[in-house]
């Protein structure tokens, strides 16, 4: 590309393209010295203006109906397209006494957070709507057995920040914040 | 203008006339206590400018830069040196110790050696030989043994290519940034650092004014021949922190790293400092002629001006590193050795031929 360029034709070039180089960083430098960094501070802002896309990945959790009730049917899709063995489903064969039809009832769905790689080939196994992920990111613990999980027994409420499944805050390039908690 | 002359004097005659010291031990005595100023100095500069550079390029790339330590993070740079000072040194197998453990301060020792010859203010010019530029040139250079034996006695080859490459960039642009000063010299008619800085104290007298266009062509060159020679900015070949694992200092861990890192960052301060000597006239104020105004530059003390120049070049030359984009190992040389040699040389011969006509500004 640049070598039909003359001795002196490149160097030309090569002047005016550093001076543009050099004139955007200056105006980043000064326009905004006070406002408008790209980097957020994280543990300050997260009741704030915190945002997490809805999409992202954090957690699997168990999607309920209205009255609170799960859609789960164990049918174990999810857990053989899962490739890391992350969830293991246990069930046992039930007669329902009104209809006398044989019917699978969920035992424990267990779901190692530990293990999981967030590829969400669970969730598109699934042909119930059953589970799906949310953007709940904040699974830290100091101890890996406190990240198995078991979905069936907990009624996940929504984390331990506000409005984190909608996103939380609106999404603004470069307005970080330091207000304490 | 305060003489810091003044000073030595009276701490000289201190020793030798009231305390009745001989000689050997009154220069002995001044010596350690200068010794001791010169790497405090050296030191806390280095701390400066880690900071500085941090929050400058963290401002350029719209970012925030440390502020958890400390008030707006002033205590980070404490907390690294910390960090790297309780760090254990660690010996790669077979890799060979007495080059390994000499490498570091060869660098440091170059580095110190050049940042002694920065003249401070009036009178506090540390070593100031008559041969002092080229003095100067050659005592910076020691840092490229210390580079290349760092690579080569890790026993491992990536450091040896790394070293290989930083010594290939350094000893090329060394070139240039000596005819650089060599046109500052031809234009000043000395070689001495105090010369240099008195030749450019009258009004319009910094030599960026005195020599016009040679004179700012061989800033300019200076400027990006020193930001390579420093291994730093967008001739950072050497060590890309990420990609390149920091090349010819893989293998050092704790403070034979940190001298690494030490003597990179005050090659930055030098580079600054002797461009800010040798063409922004040092320590020497701005004096335009005007009587009540060259009256009133006169009373800031000369070592504000000179810190004064040296801080804005160094803002200038981490503006040039955090802008562009890192070069590839024969783009830098043939930048070195297609452009800006040539250019220096011409320029050279165009300072001479200026000087010999009289045509540079009195």
């Amino acid at each position: 590309m640049e070598n039909n360029k003359s001795y002196f034709g490149e160097l030309g070039r090569g002047i005016k393209t550093l001076a543009t180089g050099m004139k955007v960083t200056i105006g980043e430098y000064f326009k905004d010295y006070w406002t408008n960094k790209s980097t957020e501070q994280y543990p300050e802002n997260r009741k704030t203006t915190l945002h997490v896309a809805k999409r992202h990945r954090g957690r699997l959790v168990f999607k309920r109906n209205e009255d609170g009730a799960y859609r789960c049917t164990a049918c174990t899709l999810c857990e053989k397209a899962c490739p890391n063995g992350t969830i293991k489903i246990t069930a046992h064969m039930a007669e329902d006494p009104e209809t006398g039809k044989k019917k699978k009832v969920l035992d424990d769905y267990q779901y190692d957070l530990g293990d999981c790689m967030f590829c969400q080939l669970c969730t598109n196994a699934c042909n119930f709507d059953a589970i799906g992920f949310t953007n709940d990111f904040e699974n830290a613990t100091f101890d890996r057995d406190a990240l198995v999980l078991h979905l069936d027994k907990e009624v996940y409420q929504g984390g331990s920040l506000p409005n984190i499944q909608d996103g939380g805050a609106e999404w603004q390039v470069g307005k970080f914040n330091t207000k304490k908690k | 203008m305060f003489d810091f002359s003044q000073v030595t004097t009276w701490f000289h005659d201190l020793l030798t006339l009231t305390c009745g010291l001989g000689d050997f031990w009154a220069i002995l005595i001044e010596c350690v206590l200068v010794g001791a100023a010169v790497l405090g100095a050296y030191s806390v500069i280095a701390m400066i400018l880690i900071f500085m550079e941090r929050k400058v390029c963290a401002y350029f790339q719209c970012r925030i830069g440390p502020v958890r330590v400390g008030p707006w993070g002033l205590l980070q740079v404490v907390a690294d040196v910390l960090k790297m000072l309780i760090k254990e040194i660690f010996f790669v197998d077979k890799a060979d110790k007495l080059l390994y453990i000499v490498a570091p301060f060869l660098v440091i020792f170059g580095s110190v050696g050049a940042f002694c010859f920065l003249p401070w203010n009036r009178g506090a010019q540390i070593l100031d030989f008559n041969v002092g530029v080229f003095l100067l040139t050659a005592i910076s250079s020691i840092g490229v043994v210390g580079i290349f034996l760092a690579g080569w006695s890790s026993n491992n080859k990536y450091s040896v290519v790394s070293a290989m490459r930083s010594a290939v960039q350094m000893i090329s642009y060394e070139m240039s940034l000596c005819l650089c000063l060599i046109t500052a010299v031809i234009l000043t008619g000395t070689m001495q650092v105090s010369g240099i800085v008195e030749a450019q104290s009258g009004p319009w007298g910094w030599l960026i004014v005195q020599g016009h266009v040679p004179a700012l062509i061989a800033f300019v060159v200076f400027l990006i021949a020193g930001n390579a020679e420093a291994n730093r900015g967008p001739f950072d070949m050497a060590e890309a922190e990420s990609e390149l694992t920091a090349g010819h200092h893989t293998e050092y861990s704790g403070m034979g790293f940190g001298f690494f890192y030490l003597a990179e960052f005050l090659n930055l301060f030098i580079i600054a400092g002797i461009a800010a000597t040798v063409f922004l006239g040092g320590w020497a104020p701005i004096q335009i002629g005007v009587e009540a105004f060259d009256e009133v530059m006169q009373y800031i003390p000369g070592i504000v001006w000179f810190m004064g120049k040296a801080f804005l070049l160094v803002w200038l030359l981490m503006w040039i590193k955090w802008t562009f984009p890192r070069l590839r190992i024969d783009q830098i040389l043939k930048l070195e050795w297609k452009y800006l040699m040539p250019m220096a040389l011409v320029n050279l011969v165009l300072m001479t031929v200026i000087v010999a006509l009289g045509l540079y500004i009195k």
